[in-house]
């Protein structure tokens, strides 16, 4: 079945046009035309926006501002977004990289979604037409959403203060066994004085890792000193079973990998 | 269905359709326009077959809308030749026995051709990475690799 595609200028008319039932908004096609393609018949009608705020990349300083139709190739290229490259080409291969805009990134369901792990680590803030939302209440909130993503916002993590890893096993593009991205502020000493870590594909949405960030606080980077981190890492996960991996595996990998990405 | 006029430059050539609104860019091109280089593998943007090049970037037409490459300049596979000269990629995949069903390789030609177009010397990592998006169920990949070397070598020879 064909589905109608509108498309407005601005993000507004845009809104309003969404409250209709059965429509989906179109950013760069890989969920929804993917969704379509499936047989996925709740989605009888397609909306975009072509308002150029939404495809605008604007850093002042350490303030990072991505517009919600950025692609993934956008963000690995850009010259102020090196800390973030790694993250951006961890999303599908270059086509798909050339396509997938960081706002549906937002919307992927695990295994998908790397990026959004990174931008769960970096604290950053969704915007929408209706107001600003941290991301972890955007994500929890994200199956009922309905106001187009218009951006989202971030301050760029201090020299090596973001680590990103993707599990995969095919290389160099494959789907998720999990990603884990993390941003660790450090004391003089070195030991760890604020710890966000992200995990992606250990629940369907990105989640925090809050009792390893805890048991991790006070700690210096060490084998030994991370221990505790390792073992309280899969507190609170609920991880997919999908062909990639089964949510047992993913339990019993994750505090290897993120041993891994705080020993880096 | 409201029938929507596309208009793009396909291959050099200007091309114009009416299709339904909606329709993807691989249909409007296999089936409207009869062009049937890209195929429909997955038609979910995991196997790379339909690939082709949008305005310089490479792209997966199964999940692209026809509708929004108005005013856009695509190239497929089947423009490649020119007076029945092989492209030296196209040369490349014969030579090597990069290709056997066939089916992946004009999406594995389009994303060799954008490498190529920014990357004349590619080391073996690029090529590699330039097709990870690319699947292939014969050839064991190895040959296309070889396939993608050759040709950029071949090219540089030429341009020297
Ligand atoms: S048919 Fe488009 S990626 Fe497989
Ligand atoms: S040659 Fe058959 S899929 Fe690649």
């Amino acid at each position: 079945m064909a589905l109608a595609l509108q498309t407005y200028a601005t993000v507004k008319d845009a809104n309003a046009a969404l409250k209709a039932a059965g429509t989906r908004y179109l950013g760069g096609g890989t969920l929804v035309v993917r969704a379509a393609n499936e047989g996925d018949v709740s989605v009888s009608g397609l909306i975009r926006s072509t308002e150029p705020s939404l495809s605008t990349i604007a850093v002042a300083g350490d303030k990072v501002r991505i517009g919600a139709s950025v692609t993934m190739a956008a963000i690995a290229h850009h010259p102020d977004l090196d800390a973030l490259a790694k993250a951006a080409r961890a999303v599908g291969g270059p086509a798909i990289r050339n396509m997938a805009t960081v706002g549906g990134n937002l919307f992927a369901p695990a295994p998908y979604g790397d990026f959004a792990v990174a931008l769960l680590a970096l604290d950053a803030t969704i915007s929408t037409d209706d107001g600003d939302t941290p991301i972890e209440t955007f994500l929890a909130n994200r199956d009922g959403s309905r106001a187009i993503v218009t951006s989202v916002s971030f301050t760029l993590p201090k020299a090596d203060s973001f680590r990103f890893l993707k599990v995969s096993r095919v290389k160099p593009k494959g789907v998720s066994v999990l990603s884990i991205a993390s941003v660790l502020e450090r004391s003089p000493d070195g030991t760890v004085s604020s710890a966000r870590i992200a995990l992606g594909c250990m629940a369907d949405r990105p989640m925090r890792a809050i009792a390893a960030e805890k048991a991790l606080t006070g700690r210096s980077l060490t084998k030994d000193s991370i221990a505790p981190a390792l073992a309280a890492a899969r507190d609170g996960t609920s991880p997919i079973t999908d062909p990639i991996a089964s949510a047992w595996y993913r339990n019993e990998v994750l505090p290897v990998h993120l041993g891994r990405l705080l020993l880096a | 269905m409201a029938k929507v006029p596309v208009q793009f430059t396909l291959n050099g050539s200007d091309k114009a359709e009416f299709v339904d609104s909606g329709t993807t860019l691989l249909h409007a091109l296999r089936d409207k326009i009869g062009d049937t280089s890209p195929k429909g593998g997955c038609h979910q943007g995991t196997c790379g077959a339909c690939s082709v090049i949008i305005d310089g970037e490479l792209r997966l037409s199964c999940l692209t809308l026809a509708e929004t490459c108005n005013g856009a300049t695509i190239s497929t596979t089947s423009g490649l030749s020119e007076s029945g000269v092989l492209h030296p990629l196209q040369r490349a995949f014969l030579d090597t026995f990069a290709t056997q069903c066939g089916f992946c390789t004009p999406g594995m030609i389009m994303a060799a051709k954008v490498l190529l177009d920014h990357t004349p010397n590619p080391s073996r990592d690029e090529v590699v990475e330039a097709l990870s998006g690319n699947i292939c169920r014969c050839t064991g990949y190895e040959p296309i690799i070889q396939a993608v070397l050759t040709a950029a070598r071949s090219n540089s020879q030429n341009a020297a």
